[in-house]
Order: structure tokens, then C-alpha cells, then sequence
């Protein structure tokens, strides 16, 4: 048993391992700014400007969807409120855009942003002190949706609940965070949210290098991202979570702390997620309530359930591949997207459970291979 | 009495009005204005006509000294009200007015449409009377209540009449006013309390009678704010517990969670709809008053097809993986709200009231209860008794408990647990279309019917306790009460997250509901 255990851990971090993750790195790293600023822009491979913030936007939803898959696929906590997290980071990234517009608004007051403007406000609500600096704000977007997670999964898993109930009580969570965001004396900007931003760090979001700089900021949070997770997941914590998933009455009777496994786990999730929300933020160039819409976080489920969840390169690959044909359908026939989405919720529950990864895997393990057990175990898992 | 009275006034009254009309031909606007003055105290419905005329440069002088009203193609005598058949328009002089005199004239009219004989008229100057108390009238007042016939009708004036006298009367008479108009809750006459106190700071017992008043009329506030809130409460609860009466068979007795529910609703709407739109196409007029007859099957049995249908093709495979029914029933409602788009289009549809179920009656001052809420409660107390009885008086209930209670040993004793379930699925969705029928009748239809109320369905159902008729009962008016009452302190959309709160809080504490299952079939369940 030890030595399997041993055997798997070399696994994980296996100089196999670090080639592809290096590869896909690479890829990802290099390939997208030599494409669009060395290859000729009529070429066919040439990635146009607007395109970057666009890749961008998909790395943060893999980044999103690989925190959900985290407490989903390894510990069975279906978060259907997990947009929350990600509307909160966006939230708190948005907030030092907005202190960062200075004077340049359209009421040019140097004090206020343009919705408290317009609100007759005179100064400052407390929990916008400190926006201003950037450190701040990026302790605020760790914070905030840690700590909401933290009390949040505290008394949810004290308590016990688990299962549906706790995917109906996330989902009450975001409906209520979204009816209260749209208040406008939240001091949130209410309905509009907040948008029209200028700069980041100093530099113009709307310039191309800037944008080209928070994909790359992008990838190197979902690399970081995807390191934790496989850190987490390898680790005995992750047994546990494992464990607890299939049988949690029975990790609780052999002396595990099955409140406290969950809970660190679904803190990580929510504080990646908020990371997620932050980097979206300044590339879509928009905040607003409709982020904390319970749909919204029941699509990131699907996401999971596409690439295949129990899988973090599957959260990866489903995000990217579901929104990439979102993308394309809502330009092409937008009507149909909505049958789409709805048919690979039916499916990928009902003929693909393992989603895409799952589909490769079958495939190899039914070839006679060296490898073939460990990936059947995995999938067992 | 009151007949008698005005018999006896009636021949003088004759006299009068003929002198006055006789006067309107003067050729002075003083006197004009006199002669309009006094037909606007006069209190004779004629005088409506006449003044009417007036204003609108329709009053000619006749050459035989009578005053002629021009009503084209007609010229009518406003003493007999019969045309006049021997003169025409164009030979006669019109009596001329100046801005002065219609100022006069709307005066006069707006006192004398409390003799108006239409009573919804008569009602609205009485209203309109408490705005612009005066000494006259008063005396105007004095004659309307004496002439008028419909209680309500004279008890606005009555109450118009004691807000004049308590600014103009004398001491008894303003002492009676306050104590009359300590039973109202109107606003209007709240603040001429308020400024009588202020007026009779001099006289103690003046100002007792005021404060008693004002008392008394905060206490009704009060009051009614209650009863309202209630009412609204009990109306909201039954919505919600319309909307999670399917659900708490769906997910509390099958334990499936069923996201499409609010579809369902939705579907059950979309077939008032077009029940109404056949009703109007194809049948007599007459009959559009009972297209919800024929609504309430037609939805019962296009929801529970669908509901079937859902069951047999995706739920069925998914029992016991409630995670993944989630996501499945969540993808079908995208399809469903889909497919409604497509066909009806996205914008909001309109379902019209039957006449039967429009308007409301006035319970105490100022709340109206209206007919459609109403109806609603019944029809929603209707179908829970109707599904107790079914649950627990019938075999099919019987088979259904059955099975939801111990699977292996249904089966073994014969019941056809599949079959079971098909129709205990159909069921619940088919209370969903009835449900939608009558959320038709109190707002919109459209294709986001559904997402409106799934997630409150829900938390009903969850707070209520999974599997509880009775629960789900329980938990939806207190719901629906608890958010109508946190309304007004603290704004609709602050009180709905204060519910929603409470009930994340709740869950913690009692993670099974407020009726938590006990004994054999909780420990079926676990």
C-alpha cells in the first residue's frame, strides 16, 4: 500500500509531468504574443488584437472552473454559488480600476467615482478606503471571497449539510449577494456596476501590449492555479477528500476532521475563483451584479462536467472548449445556443459522466499498456 | 323624512332656479357671476347642464326671455330638459363669459356635482370635498346628505362635511367634527387634524377632542398596515406555496430535485395563454369568462406529459445521483424556456382577469383586497387538500408513500414501482402547470416565468422539511408573511435578502427542516 502510494506520488510530479505542463505552458506563453505581434496581421496564424483579451477571458473561466472542480470532482461539494467568489474578486479588482479613473471621469470629480457622483454622494464610503493602492486591492481580492467562503463553509459543513442541500444554499448565497449588489446604496455602482476604466498599474487597459500583459498575467495564475490543485489533490489531504466524497460518514468514524478538510479546500476554491474574477475584470472591462446570477454558476458546473470532473486538466479543457463554442454560436445563430447548452447538460450526465477526459482515458485503457492501471485507478477515484 | 323634505322644498326650488337661469341673460358679468354663484349653491342637478353650457359658449339667450341650452344637433330647454323644436342655432345670441366668470362657473360646478346624478360623481366630489373645506360648503354638504340615497355615497359627504365644521363651525360643532373624524385613516384629514391642534392650542378641550382624534386615526393606521401586510403576506405565501406544492412532491416525496420545475410553471401559463387566445378566436363572445375552466386541464395535462416524458427519459436514469438530476433537469429548463422563446417569442404575453375575478372591495379605509389574490388563496388551499386526499386516501397515494418509502419491499409486494413513478413525477408537474395558470392571473407570462420562482420554491420546500405536505404549507406563509412584514422597514429587495439569510442560517441549525422526518422513513432516507 505504502509503496504504491510512493509510486504515485512520483507520478504526480514525474519529469513526464513537467514536460506537458511545460509544453502547455509554453504554448500558451509564447505562442499567442508571437502570433500576434510577429506574424503578419493579414497572415491566416496571426492572432488579431482583439483577440487577446477574448484568450484571456477563457483562461480565467479555466481558472474559475478548475476551483470548482477542486471541491466538486475531489471532495463532492457541488458549489452552485461558486460565481459569487468570482463576482467578488472582479469586484474588488474593479473597485481600484475605479479609484484609478481619478478625475478623468465624465463628472470629473477627483474625489468620487461617477455613480456615487450621480448618487449626490459626498465622500468616500469606509470600505472603499484603501482602493486606491493596488496591494491593497489584491490582499481584498484574496480576502474577501476567503473569508466570505470561510464563515460561509464553517457553518455550512458544522452543521453537516451536504449534498443538495448545500448546492441550494450557495445558490441562495449568490442570489442574495445579487440582489443586494444591485442596490444602488450598496456602493457598488447597483444595476450599472462599474466600468469605463483607464488604467492598471500605470498602464492603459485599452492599449494592446496591456491587454497581451494580463492574458500572460492570466495563464501564469491558471499555471499557479492548476500547481495548487495538483499539490492539493496529491497530497493526503487530498485521500481524505477523496475519501469523504465516496464515504464521508465513514472518514468522519475513522478520526478525520471532515469539517476542517472541507472547509480549507473550499477556502483555496473560493480565494482561486476570486483570482479568476480579478484578472476577468480589466479584460472584459465591465463589473456588474449579473455576474452573481445563479445561472452563471450552474455553467460553470457544466464546464467541469464537459472536460470531465475528477480531472483538473478536464475543468481546463471543458471551460475553454464550452465557451469557445458560446463564443461561436451566440455570433452565429444565437438562438440555438441555448439548446446547445441545455443538450450538454442532458448528455454529459447521462452518456458522458467522465466528460472529454474521461472519453480519452476509456479509449487508452483500452489499449494494453504499462500505464493503463494507474489512469483506471484514477478514474475509479 | 328625508322624501317628504324634499317634496316640500322641491316647488321653491322650481322658482328659484327659473330666476336664476332668467339672470344668466344679464348683460353685466357681476351680475352674471352672481346668478352662476347662486346656481352653485342652489344644489339643483339642472344646474350641471347649465353651467356646462356656460363654459363651453353653448348657452343662448331666446328672444321670448328663455335661456336655451345648444346640444347639436338640438337646442334644449334646461328647465324641462326637452328639445325645442320651433328655433334654430344660428338665430340667437350666445351668453358671453370672461376668465373671471369661468373661474366662477368651475367653482359652482365642482360644489354641485354633489347633485349630480351619477353616483360615482357624487362620490368623487364628496372625496373632493374634504380637499378645500369652506363655510359654504358646508351648507352645500348639509342639502347633498340630506338629498342623497347611498349610504357610502352620504357617508363621504358626512365626512367631508365634518372636516368643513371643524374649521368653520362653532365650539359643539367642531368637538362632534373630531370625534366623527377620528374613525378615518385618509391622510388628507389626518393633517387638518393636525393643523386644528395647532389652531386650537388656547382651548384645552379642543385640543383634547384633536389628539383623541389623531389617536384614533394613527391607531387605524396601524391597523389596516397590519391587515394589509397580512393579507399581501397570505397572498405572497400562497403563490409561493402554489409554486412549491409540485415541488414538494417532486423533490420532497421522490427526492428528485427537479430544476425544470419553474418550467413547468411556466408551461402551465403559456397554456392560460392560449387557452385564452382560442376562447377569444373561436368561441362567442360571452364565453372568454370560462377559458380558465378549460385552462386548469389543459395545463394539468401539458405540464404532467412533459413531466413524463422527463421522467422516463433522463430522471429515470439518474436516481440515487441527485448532483447529477441537477445539472440534467437544469439543462432541460434552458431547452424548455428554449423552445417557449421560439415559439411564443421572448416578450411578456398578456393573460386577461376574467371579468368575475377583476376589481376588489374596499375591506377598511384605504385597502383594497382585490378578487384575482383572493381567488388565488382558495384555488391554492383547494389543490393542497386535494393532494392530502390523494396522498393519503387513495391507493395511488398509498403506492406512491409506498414506494417512496422502501423501494425493494414495494416491489416485492406487487406495486409497479416504475409506473409509480412516472406518474408521481407526472403529478408533481402537473400541480406545476395549475400553479402557472394561476400566477397568470396575477402578472406577466413570459418564457423567465419559471427562474422567478424556482430558487424561492425551494428554499420553501427545504425550510418547510423535505417530504412534509404540512411543512411546505407552514414554511411558505410564513415566507410569504415574514418578507411582506420586513417590506416596509426595510425596502423589498433588503427584506428578500434578510429572508434568504435567515433561511442559510436556519439550514445550518436544521439542516432537515422545520418538520424533520422521524423514525422509520428518516432512517429510510439517511
Amino acid at each position: 500500500m505504502q509503496s504504491k502510494r510512493l509510486e504515485e506520488r512520483a507520478n504526480t510530479w514525474s519529469p513526464g509531468f513537467w514536460a506537458a505542463f511545460g509544453g502547455c505552458g509554453a504554448v500558451l506563453v509564447l505562442g499567442v504574443p508571437i502570433l500576434n505581434l510577429l506574424v503578419p496581421p493579414n497572415s491566416a496564424a496571426a492572432i488579431p488584437d482583439y483577440l487577446v483579451p477574448l484568450l484571456g477571458k477563457y483562461v480565467c473561466y479555466a481558472l474559475l472552473a478548475l476551483s470548482l472542480d477542486l471541491i466538486w470532482g475531489y471532495a463532492g461539494i457541488l458549489s452552485l454559488g461558486h460565481g459569487a467568489f468570482f463576482a467578488l474578486g472582479g469586484y474588488c479588482m474593479g473597485m481600484y480600476l475605479m479609484r484609478q479613473i481619478g478625475a478623468r471621469g465624465v463628472y470629473g470629480n477627483p474625489l468620487l467615482p461617477d455613480f456615487m457622483v450621480f448618487l449626490d454622494w459626498k465622500e468616500l464610503p469606509w470600505f472603499w478606503w484603501g482602493f486606491d493602492h493596488f496591494a491593497w486591492a489584491a490582499a481584498m481580492i484574496v480576502l474577501v471571497p476567503g473569508l466570505l467562503a470561510l464563515v460561509f463553509g464553517w457553518l455550512a459543513f458544522r452543521s453537516r449539510v451536504t449534498g443538495v442541500y448545500l448546492s441550494i444554499i450557495t445558490q441562495a448565497m449568490t442570489y442574495a449577494l445579487m440582489l443586494a449588489f444591485f442596490r444602488n446604496d450598496m456602493g457598488f455602482g447597483g444595476n450599472n456596476g462599474m466600468t469605463d476604466y483607464k488604467d492598471i498599474l500605470g498602464w492603459d487597459v485599452h492599449q494592446p501590449s496591456t491587454r497581451l500583459g494580463l492574458y500572460l498575467a492570466s495563464v501564469a495564475a491558471l499555471g499557479l492555479g492548476y500547481l495548487v490543485c495538483r499539490f492539493i489533490t496529491s497530497s493526503k489531504l487530498g485521500r481524505v477528500l477523496l475519501a469523504l466524497r465516496d464515504a464521508e460518514s465513514r472518514v468522519r468514524f475513522l478520526g478525520y476532521s471532515v469539517t476542517h478538510a472541507k472547509l480549507l479546500v473550499f477556502t483555496v476554491s473560493a480565494v482561486l475563483a476570486g483570482i479568476a474574477g480579478a484578472l476577468y475584470v480589466p479584460q472584459v472591462g465591465i463589473i456588474n451584479p449579473s455576474e452573481f446570477s445563479p445561472g452563471n454558476s450552474i455553467e460553470i458546473a457544466i464546464w467541469v462536467s464537459v472536460g470531465g470532473r475528477g480531472t483538473l486538466s478536464g475543468a481546463i479543457v471543458g471551460a475553454v472548449l464550452v465557451n469557445l463554442a458560446k463564443t461561436w454560436l451566440t455570433g452565429v445563430a444565437a438562438e440555438t445556443w441555448l439548446f446547445v447548452l441545455g443538450g450538454l447538460f442532458v448528455l454529459t450526465t447521462l452518456v458522458f459522466p467522465h466528460g472529454i477526459i474521461g472519453l480519452f482515458r476509456q479509449a487508452r485503457s483500452a489499449r494494453p499498456r504499462r500505464a493503463a492501471p494507474v489512469a483506471a485507478a484514477e478514474e475509479q477515484a | 323624512m328625508v322624501l317628504m323634505l324634499l317634496a316640500a322644498a322641491l316647488p321653491a326650488r322650481g322658482q328659484e332656479f327659473a330666476t336664476f337661469l332668467a339672470a344668466l341673460r344679464a348683460d353685466s358679468f357681476a351680475d352674471k357671476e352672481q346668478a352662476v354663484a347662486a346656481l352653485g349653491k342652489l344644489g339643483d342637478g339642472r344646474a350641471v347642464a347649465v353651467l356646462t353650457a356656460l363654459k363651453d359658449g353653448r348657452l343662448l339667450k331666446a328672444p321670448d326671455g328663455r335661456v336655451i341650452i345648444s346640444q347639436p344637433p338640438n337646442l334644449i330647454d334646461p328647465m324641462t330638459g326637452e328639445v325645442v323644436p320651433d328655433l334654430t342655432a344660428d338665430a340667437l345670441d350666445r351668453v358671453h363669459i370672461n376668465n373671471r366668470l369661468r373661474g366662477a362657473i368651475e367653482g359652482a360646478l365642482g360644489e354641485l356635482t354633489l347633485f349630480s346624478a351619477d353616483p360615482a360623481a357624487r362620490l368623487a366630489a364628496a372625496r373632493d370635498a374634504v380637499r378645500h373645506p369652506s363655510v359654504d360648503g358646508a351648507v352645500l354638504l348639509e342639502k347633498a346628505i340630506a338629498a342623497e340615497k347611498e349610504a357610502d355615497i352620504r357617508a363621504a359627504m358626512q365626512q367631508s362635511l365634518s372636516a368643513a365644521r371643524l374649521l368653520s363651525g362653532s365650539k359643539q360643532e367642531k368637538l362632534a367634527a373630531a370625534r366623527a373624524l377620528g374613525t378615518t385613516t385618509d391622510p388628507q384629514i389626518k393633517n387638518l387634524l393636525d393643523q386644528f391642534r395647532a389652531a386650537s392650542e388656547s382651548d384645552p378641550e379642543l385640543r383634547q377632542a384633536a389628539d383623541a382624534a389623531l389617536a384614533s386615526i394613527k391607531h387605524r393606521l396601524w391597523l389596516v398596515g397590519l391587515l394589509a401586510n397580512l393579507f399581501q403576506g397570505v397572498s405572497l405565501g400562497s403563490v409561493l406555496l402554489l409554486a412549491a406544492i409540485g415541488l414538494a412532491i417532486t423533490f420532497g416525496v421522490m427526492g428528485v430535485i427537479n430544476m425544470a420545475h419553474g418550467e413547468m410553471i411556466m408551461l402551465g401559463a403559456y397554456a392560460a395563454y392560449v387557452c385564452q387566445q382560442v376562447f377569444r378566436a373561436f368561441l362567442p363572445v360571452g364565453w372568454i369568462n370560462g377559458y380558465l375552466a378549460a385552462a386548469l386541464p389543459v395545463a394539468f395535462l401539458c405540464a404532467g406529459a412533459v413531466g413524463v416524458a422527463l421522467e422516463r427519459t433522463v430522471i429515470r436514469r439518474l436516481y440515487g445521483r441527485p448532483l447529477e438530476t441537477l445539472l440534467a433537469t437544469w439543462g432541460v429548463s434552458l431547452i424548455l424556456q428554449q423552445t417557449v422563446r421560439s415559439i411564443f417569442g421572448s416578450p411578456n404575453r398578456e393573460v386577461a382577469n376574467p371579468s368575475w375575478m377583476t376589481g376588489g372591495f374596499d375591506l377598511i379605509g384605504g385597502f383594497t383586497v382585490t378578487w384575482n389574490r383572493v381567488c388565488i388563496i382558495f384555488f391554492c388551499l383547494t389543490v393542497l387538500a386535494a393532494l392530502a386526499l390523494l396522498l393519503n386516501r387513495t391507493s395511488l397515494g398509498l403506492q406512491m408513500r409506498a414506494v417512496t418509502q422502501n423501494r425493494p419491499m414495494a416491489s416485492v409486494m406487487g406495486i409497479r414501482t416504475a409506473r409509480i413513478d412516472a406518474l408521481t413525477f407526472g403529478l408533481g408537474s402537473g400541480i406545476a402547470g395549475m400553479a402557472g395558470v394561476a400566477l397568470s392571473q396575477i402578472g406577466n407570462v413570459s418564457p423567465n416565468l419559471g427562474t422567478i420562482y424556482i430558487v424561492d420554491s425551494f428554499l420553501v420546500v427545504v425550510f418547510g422539511g423535505v417530504g412534509n405536505l404540512l411543512g411546505t404549507f407552514v414554511g411558505a406563509l410564513f415566507l410569504g408573511i415574514v418578507n411582506k412584514f420586513l417590506e416596509p422597514v426595510a425596502g423589498a429587495v433588503l427584506g428578500k435578502i434578510v429572508v434568504l439569510v435567515t433561511i442559510i442560517l436556519f439550514i445550518q441549525r436544521r439542516p432537515r427542516g422545520l418538520f424533520a422526518p422521524k423514525g422509520r422513513s428518516a432512517e429510510a432516507e439517511a
